[in-house]
């Protein structure tokens, strides 16, 4: 009956993917977190370790139990007889005849936990759990190929190791040889060691930097470190956090600053229904913002915004220039967006404003879709003003005459524990208004790719160079 | 105790199993059983399948309850001991050995003082009397694994396990069914030997008449869940019991056709 009801469990676990189990485990342990600070006093960090640790777990339970339980169950009755017929206890016989019997299913099926669990740990990424999915995301993001072999082979190599040292503790266990169990058990203590000694090493006084899965958070991230340095306050980086979990880890301090937009903080965050002009949206959002504690402490000059792009030579000949001209050709048209546009309140707004029906809607993932809108093989993308692609490829943004859109200003935003923190204040306080688009396009083109001088360090140097030449 | 009060004593004794198909569901493995052993004595279970005679041994040391009836041993009722250390008492040697592969012989034979907590030297001298007892080479069985002998050599190592923690009676679940006649033959007078001189008493399951008049003192006869007949070869054979008849006279008619056939090769 346990058993049944585990397996079930388990079982079901397992068909979620392990994005999505990561995912929900994050708003799971906020709510958790909330509640215990209510009636205990006590919360805790519902962000990184915790939520990636205990998805994974859960993720790593059916193949252990499946296997624990097939193995139990494969042992032949004659010998859990003569364990009973020789005196043995439940216990005795379960611990000296049954689980050394069924060791190499057990084994078995940890063995397949262990190589599961690593590879899908660097979905931890997006819920703010440093690992080597930082490199896949990051290099998916910027387009850098070696970043995301790295992952790859990284994340390879520390299964197979993992998966050999399991095998030597298995051999051991099964030969009886306490020293292969000794190498394998502190083979995988070595490497446990390993990969938490960063996080455990991090001193308390560290500004965190969030940055959401796109290339211009890697180098705004960067170049904000970059500056918290230069001032003498230890920083470090939490990338390729998800869009959802980026502002509750700020509202929960578990980050200390990150860039968001002005009209996605509006319409997302706040479900703000209707659109206000910029700077009314801009002092709005401040005073929200200061309801929980969350310090807008400016712009950076810059708009990321939503846009429908096409290449300019075709806008041209279709005399097309606002998206109120597109509506009329749009039921011949294909349109592409990245993974989260068509469930966003902007593309819902932009349908209703202009009445846009596309002949057919794609989601892609967003650096593939400039490439592909140049080529033609998409009519319409719903890019990004900031991105350098769009000069890269000669596309053109469609006039938003109707308003349809809100205001994307780049804010800088603080923690509620860093409100007062006048050096940090003052560290970034050049950075505000200074960042104008055409730089960050410039900036964002810059940091696309493999070179070396692609790196979002590298580029949020230039960046620093360039605003201050000015 | 006194030589005429018995060592092991069934009164009535009932243990249904569910799952039968036969009788209505409910299968009366053993059925209104009731019988003495004396200390010292060799008794033989004879029976087919499924007529209990397992049963009525697993009962022995609680493996399994009975459903009514007593069983006691030494004058004590069992339903009023530990099971555990009812078990550690009592030797117990299984069908094919029920030997653990995973453990070497030598722990195999010292499982039982393992688990009274008898110290590791002690443990170690008893495993080589043992090995010495059923006639293995202490050298050659000690440290090997069950699948590297033979059916004969660790139906030996199955006896000596049994006879590890010292015990006064043992059981024994048709010991030597698996093995061939020649190594079957062997075994048995080793081990009715080891009875005499132990000062053991037995109570071996078998489906072998002849084996069972070979070695034991009294032969019990189950049929169907019941004890038909209880009694040595002679008392046996003046019952009026068809199928005691029948089980002693198998044996002598193979017997008499053994004799007629090898005598008729010799005439060629």
């Amino acid at each position: 009956m346990l058993r049944s009801t585990l397996l079930g469990f388990a079982s079901i676990v397992q068909t979620m993917p392990g994005l999505a189990l990561l995912a929900l485990f994050y708003p799971l342990l906020l709510a958790l977190a909330t509640l215990t600070s209510q009636w205990f006093g006590v919360g805790f960090s519902a962000f990184g370790f915790l939520p990636s640790v205990l998805a994974l777990t859960l993720y790593s339970m059916l193949p252990v139990l499946r296997n624990t339980i097939t193995g139990l169950q494969g042992i032949d009755p004659a010998l859990t007889e003569a364990a009973r017929g020789a005196g043995m206890t439940a216990r005795q016989s379960l611990a000296m005849v049954e689980l050394p019997l069924a060791l190499p299913v057990i084994m078995a099926g940890i063995r397949t936990a262990a190589v599961w669990v690593i590879g899908t740990a660097t979905l931890s990424t997006p819920i703010g759990q440093t690992s080597l999915g930082n490199y896949i995301f990051a290099g998916l993001q910027t387009q850098n190929w070696v970043f995301v072999l790295f992952g790859c082979i990284a994340a390879a190599v520390l299964a197979l190791v993992v998966d050999q040292l399991l095998a030597l503790i298995e051999s051991g266990l099964r030969i009886r040889r306490r020293i292969h169990v000794s190498i394998g058990l502190l083979g995988i203590a070595v490497l446990a060691a390993a990969t938490l000694a960063p996080s455990l090493t991090r001193t308390k006084s560290t500004t965190i930097v969030g940055a959401k899965t796109f290339t211009e958070q890697y180098v705004l991230a960067a170049l904000i470190s970059h500056r918290l340095q230069a001032a003498d306050l230890p920083a470090t980086t939490r990338e390729g956090l998800g869009s959802n979990v980026i502002f509750d880890a700020l509202a929960n301090d578990d980050i200390d600053v990150y860039v968001d937009y002005s009209g996605t903080l509006w319409a997302n965050q706040f479900h703000m229904p209707e659109l206000k002009p910029r700077q009314e949206l801009l002092s709005e959002l401040k005073a929200t913002l200061a309801r929980r504690n969350i310090t807008l402490l400016g712009e950076l000059g810059f708009e990321n915004a939503y846009a429908l792009l096409m290449p300019k030579t075709r806008a041209d000949a279709l005399g097309i220039h606002s998206i109120s001209d597109l509506a009329a050709h749009a039921g011949k048209m294909s349109i592409a967006g990245d993974y989260e546009f068509f469930a966003r309140p902007e593309w819902t707004a932009l349908k209703k404003a202009y009445g846009l029906s596309f002949r057919e809607r794609r989601q892609m993932q967003s650096d593939f879709m400039y490439a592909a809108v140049a080529s033609g093989e998409v009519d319409v993308i719903a890019g990004y003003t900031s991105d350098g692609l769009i000069a890269k490829y000669g596309l053109t943004a469609l006039d938003d005459d109707r308003h349809a859109i809100p205001s994307y200003d780049a804010i800088v935003l603080l923690a509620p524990q860093r409100a007062n923190d006048a050096k940090l204040r003052a560290a970034l306080q050049p950075l505000l208004g200074k960042i104008d688009i055409a730089v960050m396009r410039e900036a964002n083109l810059r940091a696309t790719g493999n070179g070396a001088d692609s790196s979002p360090a590298t580029v949020a140097r230039w960046l620093w160079a360039t605003i201050n030449e000015k | 105790m006194s030589e005429t009060s018995p060592l092991v004593a069934f009164s009535h004794v009932v243990k249904s199993f569910n799952g039968g198909r036969a009788r209505g569901g409910n299968v009366r493995a053993v059925d209104d059983v009731s019988f003495d052993i004396a200390a010292g004595e060799f008794l033989a279970v004879v029976g087919g399948s499924g007529s209990g005679k397992t049963t009525l041994l697993r009962l022995a040391n609680r493996l399994i309850d009975p459903d009514a009836g007593t069983i006691t041993v030494a004058g004590e009722d069992i339903a009023g001991i530990d099971p555990i250390g009812l078990r550690r008492r009592i030797g117990y040697v299984f069908q094919s050995g029920g030997l653990f592969p995973h453990m070497n012989i030598a722990a195999n034979i010292g499982i039982t003082p393992r688990l009274l907590g008898t110290p590791k030297s002690e443990i170690a001298a008893r495993v080589d009397e043992l090995l010495d007892l059923v006639q293995l080479d202490r050298a050659q069985h000690r440290d090997r694994f069950p699948h590297e002998l033979s059916g004969g050599q660790r139906q030996r190592v199955g006896v000596a396990r049994a006879l590890a923690a010292k015990p006064r009676i043992v059981l024994m679940d048709e010991p030597f069914g698996a093995l061939d006649p020649v190594t079957r033959d062997a075994l048995g007078s080793d081990y009715r030997a080891l009875h005499a001189r132990l000062g053991l008493t037995t109570v071996m399951i078998t489906h072998d008449m002849t084996e069972a008049l070979l070695l034991a003192d009294r032969v019990a006869v189950m049929h169907e869940g019941r004890l038909i007949a209880l009694g040595a070869a002679d008392e046996l054979s003046r019952l009026d019991n068809p199928y005691v008849g029948e089980l002693l006279g198998t044996p002598r008619r193979q017997a008499e056709r053994l004799q007629a056939t090898l005598s008729q090769s010799i005439r060629l």
